[in-house]
This record gives C-alpha cells, sequence and structure tokens, in this order.
C-alpha cells in the first residue's frame, strides 16, 4: 500500500472544526496519519480537501433493487462505461453493481448504507453489495412489520424486543434497525393498510407507536451505533406531515436520541387531498431542531425513476395512480415490498410540491441533524447528489431552475421555497453529507480526517474560501480531482483509474437469543426456510467487519 | 447426522433434508434420484482423450479467446458464485451470456418487462392462502413436495391445512395434480389467453361480454371460477409451462398477471412461476446485478445488450452468430432444436458438468466439477427468490465450478 501526502490542501472537517484551512493530510496504511515518509505527493494547491461522502440511505442491493432492473431494462440499457480495464457500467437511474461503486467514487462518496433488507433475503443483499466495488458499505434489516415485533411490542418486553433485535441484525449480518411502515405491511396482507400510530395492526394487540417506542428503546438499550431508521406511517399522502409530528413525539417522550427519520420529505405533506397538498416542512424543520432526532432529506429530481419500497401498500396506492407496471412482493411474516416506475414532472402541482418540500428541509434544518439524500432510486438517482448542493448553496441556481424547468407556481402557495434566503456554506454541505451522516451512523472512523480515521478523502477542484458561481460549484462536484479510498487513489480528474473492495459493516451485539428461544422456535413453524439456514455467516462476506457493542 | 441440508434438484429447494450416511431423509423421488450415485465424468478430456485440468483449461481459454463471439449459456444448475464469474467472463470476452430460461420461463420475463408481477413468497401459500390455483402446472411430478411443504397440505399462520384452503387446478388433461382439486377445470390446449381474459371481464364486472363457451368451458363455470378467485381473503396463482409455452406466450402470463392485478382490487392476490431448477432464478438474478439484464444478453460492443429472439442461445446458434460454447451445468443437446443442436456440432464446445450428458458427446473440451449441494457449497435462489446456501456434505476431488470459472477468468483476461 502506498503512502501519500495530500499538498497544500484547503481541508473542512466540521468534526475537528476546520473551516478551510490550508493544510497538509498524510496517508499510510489506508489510514490518516499524523505524518509519514511519502511515496506519492498530491499537489492540492487551491482545492477543497474533505472527507468521503456518506449516503446514508440508498436501495442499493437486494432482491427489490434487482427486481426493479430486471422490470425496467428500459433503464438498464444506458451505457456509463464500456468493459476494458474495468467493468461496463450499465444503467439510467437503476445502476448494476459496478455502475454504482463507480458512481459513488465518481462523485467523491466512499461509504453507502442500504437500508431495507428482509433477513430472509440478506444472502441476497450480501450477495449485491459484494458486488458492488470500492465503496464501505451495510444493511439495515426490516423489523416494522415481524411478526414477533408485534408480539414484543405487544407485551411492551424490551428484554425480549432486544434479544430479537440483536439476534436477527446478527442473522442478517446487518447494521440497525429499519422500519417500515409499522403494521402497514402486515395490514396489507389483508389488503388493507394502517393509517394511525395508534390503530391496532390487523391480528395482533400492537399499535405502531407501540412497535416503534419498544424498537427504539430496545436500541438505545444495546447501544446500537445507529438507532432507529425509520419510514413513517402513512407516507407520500396528503395529511403525512401529521404522523410524522407524532412520530417525533414518540422520541421526544423517550427523552434521548433513537429516531432517524428517513427521506422525510415524502412525509411531510399537508392538506387532506392531492388538490390542496402542501409542504409541512417549515413546522417540521422547528420540531426537528427542538427534538432528538436526525432525518435525511428524500429530495425528488424532476424525471423518471423507479420507485421501490418494503411499503407494500404504498406502492399498490402508487400503482392505481400511476397506472404503470407494479411489482409486489409479501415475504413470509417478516415484510413485504413494491416497485413502481414514476416521472416525476415539474408541471405537476403535487410533483413541484415534492421538489419545493425537499429542498425546504435541506435550507431549514440544522446541518448537524440532516443528511442530504434522494432516497435512491425512489427520489431520484443519488448522481444527482452535486446539483442538490448546487441547488442548496445558491438561490441563484434555484431561480433559475425553477424558471428553467417550469416548476408549477403552486409552489408559491403551498411551500415557503421562494421565500428562503439561506445559502448553504460549504462547511454546512460538508456537515450534510460526510460529518452528519457519520455520527448517525455511529462510524467513527468515517466522515473526518483525523489522525486515525479511514483513509477515504475526496479533492474538488475548487477553492472553499473564494466559492465561485454555482455553474463551477456543480462541475467542481461532479468531478473530483481525486477520490481516495482506503489509502488509494481510485478517482483522477472524475475517473475511475484503479478499483478496489471495500468493507461491510455489520453490529454484533450482544446477544441473548435463549430468552426468545420458545418464541424463535415457534415462529419458525411458518418460515419455509430452516432455522439452520437463514440468515447470513460472516465467513460468506467478501470483507465483512463486526462493530461490537 | 447432517440437518437443513438443501435438495439441489427443482426450485422447491426443500431445505428440510437430514441426511444420515447416503440415506437422505425427507426427500422426494426426484430428490432421491439426485443423491443417488450417479455416472460420472471421470476425468477431463480433449477430443475425447484423457488430460490434466490444466490441460483442459489452458484448450478452453484458447477456444474462448480466439473465439469472435462465444455463446456461455446453461448456469441454473450452478451457484451463484460461479454464474458471476461466468457474467464476467461474457462480458470480458464480448460474448453472449444466456441461461435456461430462455427455452423455459422466459416468456414470464417478458410478461414482467410489461406489467411488473405480484408476487410473494412461498410462505404466503403455506401461511395465507386460502384459494390455491395450479394452472398449466403439475407439481406432483414436476415439483412433488410443493403441495405438503408450500401450498396445498401445509399448515401456515391463517390457514391450517386442506381443509382450510380450496384447491383449483386448470390444464388442458386430468393431471396427477388434478386429484388434489376442490375444483378441476379441464379447458381446451391454447386457449389461456382467451380464459384469463374472460375471467377479467368477469372480475372487472364485465360479464355481459363473455360468450356462451370460452376454451372449453360453459359461461356458468367461468363465471363459478370468476367468483371462487373471488371469494378468497388471500389467493395465490401457480403457474407453469402450460401457460409460457401455449399458444400466447408472454401474453398468456401478461393475462394472468393482469387478472392477479384486477383481484387485488377486491381482495390479495399473489402470482408465482414454478420456476425448474433449483438455480435457475439465480442464474436470471446474478447477470441482473452485474450487467443489468436477465438473460439474451450480447457483450460484442463491450457492453450489455438484451434482445430476447436475438441474443437468446438456440436463435443465436441457428443463425449462425456464435463461432464456440460454453456450456455449464446443462444439457442443450437434449432440449434444443436440432437445428441449434446441429450449430452445436459444428463449433467448438466445452462443457463443464458433473454428469455426463449429451452434450458430452458433441463437446471438445469437457471439464468434470463437483456436484453443487453434495460435493460443493454456494448461493442459491429458490422459485420464490429466497437465498439458501447449499451444503458440501460429500468430500471429492473433483474441483467445484467456482474454481474451474476462476482459473478460466484468470486465462482470460490475462
Amino acid at each position: 500500500m502506498t503512502s501519500i501526502l495530500i499538498k497544500n490542501g484547503i481541508v473542512v472537517d466540521p468534526e475537528q472544526n476546520i473551516n478551510g484551512e490550508k493544510m497538509d493530510i498524510y496517508i499510510k496504511d489506508g489510514k490518516i496519519v499524523d505524518e509519514c515518509k511519502a511515496d506519492k505527493v498530491i499537489d492540492a494547491n487551491g482545492m477543497t480537501v474533505v472527507a468521503g461522502g456518506i449516503d446514508i440511505h440508498a436501495h442499493i442491493a437486494g432482491p427489490k433493487v434487482n427486481a426493479g432492473r430486471a422490470m425496467r431494462p428500459e433503464d438498464m440499457k444506458h451505457v456509463r462505461m464500456k468493459s476494458g480495464k474495468f467493468r461496463c457500467a450499465m444503467g439510467g437511474v437503476l445502476l448494476t453493481c459496478p455502475s454504482i461503486g463507480y458512481e459513488y467514487a465518481r462523485m467523491g462518496y466512499t461509504t453507502a448504507i442500504e437500508p431495507a433488507t428482509p433477513t430472509l433475503y440478506a444472502i441476497h443483499t450480501h450477495e449485491e453489495l459484494d458486488s458492488i466495488p470500492i465503496i464501505d458499505k451495510a444493511a439495515l434489516p426490516l423489523f416494522g412489520n415481524w411478526h414477533l415485533t408485534f408480539k414484543f411490542a405487544a407485551e411492551k418486553d424490551v428484554e425480549k424486543m432486544k434479544s430479537f433485535v440483536a439476534w436477527a441484525i446478527e442473522r442478517a449480518k446487518g447494521y440497525g434497525i429499519k422500519v417500515v411502515n409499522p403494521g402497514g405491511v402486515e395490514a396489507w396482507m389483508y389488503g388493507k393498510n394502517v393509517h394511525s400510530l395508534n390503530e391496532c395492526i390487523p391480528g395482533f394487540e400492537a399499535t405502531p407507536a407501540e412497535v416503534l417506542t419498544t424498537l427504539m428503546k430496545a436500541s438505545i438499550e444495546l447501544n446500537l451505533p445507529h438507532k432507529v431508521h425509520v419510514h413513517c406511517n402513512n407516507l407520500g399522502v396528503p395529511g403525512s406531515a401529521e404522523t410524522t409530528a407524532e412520530t417525533i413525539e414518540l422520541a421526544k417522550k423517550i427523552g434521548e436520541y433513537c429516531l432517524h427519520i428517513t427521506h422525510i420529505q415524502f412525509n411531510s405533506y399537508t392538506g387532506d387531498t392531492w388538490k390542496n397538498m402542501g409542504s409541512g416542512a417549515e413546522e417540521l424543520a422547528k420540531l426537528i431542531n427542538d427534538n432528538p432526532v436526525t432525518v435525511d432529506m428524500g429530495q425528488v429530481i424532476f424525471g423518471h425513476t423507479t420507485t421501490m419500497t418494503a411499503d407494500g401498500p404504498f406502492e399498490f396506492a402508487l400503482f392505481k395512480l400511476a397506472k404503470s407496471k407494479w411489482i409486489n412482493k409479501d415475504v413470509e411474516i417478516e415484510t413485504g415490498g413494491g416497485i413502481v416506475p414514476i416521472t416525476y414532472r415539474a408541471k405537476s402541482a403535487v410533483n413541484a410540491v415534492q421538489w419545493a418540500t425537499g429542498l425546504e428541509f435541506g435550507l431549514l434544518v440544522d446541518p448537524d441533524k440532516i443528511v442530504i439524500s434522494t432516497d435512491f432510486p425512489n427520489g431520484g438517482p443519488f448522481t444527482s447528489y452535486p446539483y442538490i448542493i448546487t441547488l442548496l448553496m445558491s438561490k441563484k441556481f434555484r431561480e433559475k431552475e425553477i424558471e428553467e424547468k417550469g416548476v408549477n407556481n403552486y409552489i408559491e402557495k403551498a411551500t415557503s421555497l421562494l421565500s428562503i434566503e439561506t445559502e448553504r456554506t460549504f462547511y454546512d454541505i460538508v456537515k450534510m453529507t460526510r460529518t452528519t451522516p457519520a455520527r448517525i451512523l455511529g462510524l467513527k472512523n468515517k466522515g473526518n480526517l483525523k489522525v486515525g480515521a479511514d483513509a477515504d478523502v475526496a479533492i474538488y477542484p475548487f477553492n472553499c474560501n473564494d466559492m465561485p458561481d454555482y455553474e463551477r460549484i456543480l462541475k467542481a462536484l461532479e468531478n473530483p480531482a481525486y477520490t481516495i479510498k482506503d489509502g488509494e487513489i481510485v478517482v483522477k480528474d472524475g475517473e475511475i483509474v484503479s478499483e478496489n473492495w471495500g468493507k461491510t459493516f455489520w453490529v454484533k451485539a450482544k446477544e441473548q437469543s435463549e430468552v426468545i428461544e420458545e418464541e424463535l422456535e415457534s415462529v419458525f413453524k411458518y418460515y419455509t426456510v430452516s432455522r439452520g439456514n437463514y440468515g447470513v455467516r460472516e465467513e460468506w462476506i467478501r470483507r465483512a467487519e463486526a462493530i461490537r457493542v | 447426522m447432517i440437518k437443513d441440508v438443501v435438495c439441489t434438484f427443482c426450485g422447491n429447494a426443500c431445505d428440510d433434508i437430514e441426511f444420515e450416511g447416503d440415506y437422505g431423509r425427507n426427500l422426494c423421488p426426484v430428490g432421491e434420484a439426485k443423491f443417488a450415485r450417479k455416472e460420472r465424468i471421470k476425468t477431463p478430456m480433449i477430443n475425447g482423450k484423457e488430460v490434466s485440468y490444466d490441460e483442459a483449461i489452458e484448450k478452453a481459454a484458447e477456444i474462448l479467446k480466439s473465439s469472435k463471439r462465444p455463446l456461455l449459456y446453461g448456469w441454473s444448475s450452478t451457484v451463484n458464485e460461479a454464474i458471476r464469474l461466468g457474467v464476467i467472463i461474457a462480458e470480458k470476452l464480448g460474448g453472449i451470456y444466456d441461461q435456461c430460461s430462455s427455452v423455459c420461463h422466459a416468456p414470464t420475463t417478458l410478461a414482467m418487462i410489461e406489467q411488473g408481477i405480484v408476487g410473494g413468497t412461498l410462505g404466503q401459500a403455506k401461511n395465507r392462502a386460502d384459494v390455491v390455483v395450479f394452472w398449466g402446472c403439475n407439481p406432483v411430478e414436476a415439483h412433488p413436495r410443493h403441495p405438503t411443504r408450500y401450498s396445498v397440505m401445509a399448515r401456515g399462520f391463517l390457514t391450517r391445512g386442506r381443509s382450510d384452503r380450496r384447491v383449483i387446478v386448470v390444464d388442458v388433461r386430468k393431471t396427477p395434480t388434478a386429484y388434489l382439486a376442490t375444483d378441476f377445470y379441464m379447458i381446451k390446449p391454447n386457449s389461456d389467453f382467451a380464459i384469463f381474459t374472460a375471467l377479467r371481464s368477469i372480475v372487472n364486472g364485465h360479464e355481459e361480454a363473455v360468450p356462451d363457451r370460452v376454451g372449453g368451458l360453459k359461461k356458468e363455470e367461468l363465471i363459478e371460477l370468476a367468483k371462487t378467485l373471488e371469494s378468497a381473503k388471500y389467493g395465490l396463482v401457480f403457474f407453469g409451462l402450460g401457460v409460457t409455452h401455449t399458444r400466447g406466450h408472454e401474453r398468456n402470463v401478461e393475462a394472468v398477471i393482469k387478472l392477479v392485478q384486477d383481484l387485488n382490487k377486491k381482495t390479495r392476490y399473489i402470482l408465482q412461476p414454478m420456476r425448474g431448477h433449483f438455480n435457475v432464478v439465480g442464474s436470471g438474478e446474478v447477470p441482473a446485478w452485474e450487467v443489468g439484464f436477465e438473460y439474451a444478453i450480447d457483450f460484442s460492443r463491450g457492453y450489455a445488450r438484451f434482445s430476447p429472439g436475438e441474443f437468446t442461445a438456440v436463435e443465436a446458434l441457428i443463425r449462425g452468430d456464435c463461432d464456440a460454447a460454453m456450456i455449464v451445468a446443462s444439457d442443450p443437446v437434449a432440449h434444443f432444436p436440432k437445428k441449434a443442436v446441429e450449430r452445436l456440432k459444428k463449433i467448438p464446445v466445452i462443457q463443464i458438468d458433473p454428469h455426463p450428458n449429451l452434450t458430452t458427446k458433441i463437446a471438445d473440451v469437457v471439464i468434470p466439477t463437483a456436484i453443487v449441494g453434495i460435493e460443493a457449497e454456494g448461493t442459491i435462489y429458490r422459485m420464490d427468490g429466497v437465498p439458501l446456501r447449499v451444503k458440501k456434505i460429500k468430500d471429492t476431488n473433483y474441483p467445484t465450478d467456482v474454481e474451474i470459472m476462476e482459473k478460466l477468468l484468470e486465462k482470460i483476461v490475462r
């Protein structure tokens, strides 16, 4: 492994309160070091040096991602790179595994989290994660519609929930707790959905609120590095803002940090019909800033994409609305999922409000509490992050986009976007793409450039102390001068120059499965897979790294 | 005793087999045959002459590298790890990757591209389904444990056994599966599309549009069938080659997918193709995540192109596009049309397989490997996509498919 000196770069690292200081960064054996003899010197004069970006929520691997690819050859036929020294890279919005690794690296991103894997399918998810080059990754198993979750939630038994969570995360080789529309997917098995936090889940004595509360308590007691990652109930419908606010109230009652609400944009609509829907971002942003909760944006990008979520009933509703093709998957007694293609149109009032709502969050929520995301591929491609960042950094660019794209002027009435003067500084952006996601995920060696941190570094060809106009910012963010992963230069001037294989993180919590032995035995009667064949072994994963808590 | 062994024969991939020496408890007759001692290819061969593995691999690599557009076909009876390497080899060679679906459930994939698919795991049949339909499929003979383990008699969370389920069989003859049925409908061959369409009309409230007889069924029978379908709390339609390989092909599958979409507006329904080989699903999933498509993939331009009917093995062979072929874990000579086999006879063929079959007879290079699920481990996907890790339960001197693919890839990118 070579050692590298990044010389005279302008460093931004909010974790160390470094904001645009000219510094030298040394890299050796895949880590940031104090000083060393360097085999290679990168002259970063006039360039901005930051840690590698972290995507906290992107559907990049697993059965539904792949089902989306199979259903949409019209999207996959887009050629990004021909086969040669590297793999051929295919895909428009949806991407193949090689494309995913290359495209993240080409933006200066080095870590991404697959946020929704059924534990029954975890072997598949890890096979795909293993086929993604360069980046580090992890997967979040789904808990929100598991029969055992309902049982322990109904009994308010945090002890058993803890054991169950630890057992399931170990089986999935997962990183934390993901909850999608708690109870709603179980209701979908009866053709229904749940519409409030305090409604009883069909067939069980539990409510979504109890599911969330018990899981949040369990995540605290287990000391999980990443707390409960929630896709709220009532996603994507007018009135969802209220449910989101109630969900935040649940976390507030617990009193310490335990809730990450994902793709908040999709869950922040006011009104009671599509005709009068509006953005609830202003009120929710206040609530988020005042309470122990974090979020990611779930920004919508105008154009076509493929929605995919474990929220089966939502996808059915979308299928009826979009009259498009529809994949559904009901998964034993643990979860479900659906896939529907969609196009976000600037001229559509609803889509325009969605677009504006995401940006409102990006501009109104404290950068220590929000992460940039598109909920890839639901809001759009993750390759749009440079575009989203530029929108957040420049009011002029926002105005230009609204004008040029012809964004429906209903946003004037239904959102506060046009009255927001804020322009995010690059320091804020580094927080929203590095520091904050690393903290939320509990990845101490990521998102910063401290001595001892992983040598995942992005060098952008602009001076953040002398910000250029938005066009140049966008171009620089889309074409990093260098991306360094694990101490190896993988991208130079926006092109892949070498390929390595990142780690897959998983959390090994203290497991006491004997506490739930009886429940596990009885629940496996309803599986079609033997308990002995359920889950993933560490040695089946290319580069697994356990985080013990 | 070795527990939780996964049977590597059909798409059921039963994972509850227990081995005591050579005896496998819970195996069905088909599974027993799979695990029974069978004739093996003894050593690697070039033109029928016994050679070392190194020589055979060297020769195979030479054939592939000197070929302009090799066909890499088969894959449905090996593990994903080997398939992945096979896809990469096809990409690096600028060849064609195709797999057994192209002569099997490809119409299902085409219909899925048009309509999506409303699916679920086999656990839904076991736990929730109170109406189970077998349409143009015969699990009693093709997937023998399907009825007991998953669909007809299985005891689940809501449906507690056979008496809780209404079982419908629709076929052109009275198959052994028909004897399990609550209601059996014998239809005329090639009338599936018309019947699905008639059922959709009834379900959607357009009964008057249905003629007196459709596909050998009286209008009253169709109405009765539609009412039974609608009466389900959670219904499940299994379908087989009787739907995909009769007149209409992918249009038949599209019609049944649409029927299931319509039924979901009234109650809950899912659909499941009865996939054949134990890892035919994996042989489509792996290329989808590696290069974007499930089958019929050409790399001659340095990137992946998907074109069924053009890059599917049979058509590519008949057209004479491929000047070499590597067949992995499959037997196209036994199953392809005569003209495609004639082309295979003319071009250099490499076979990688544990067992001799008709393809062995025409292969120029034969590389025997360990039997997946008995002598070699790895990942496979059941018919519903549920991933399972198959086990190594016996030692062997044969190398695995993965080891052979690794060596080939190394020689090809060298």
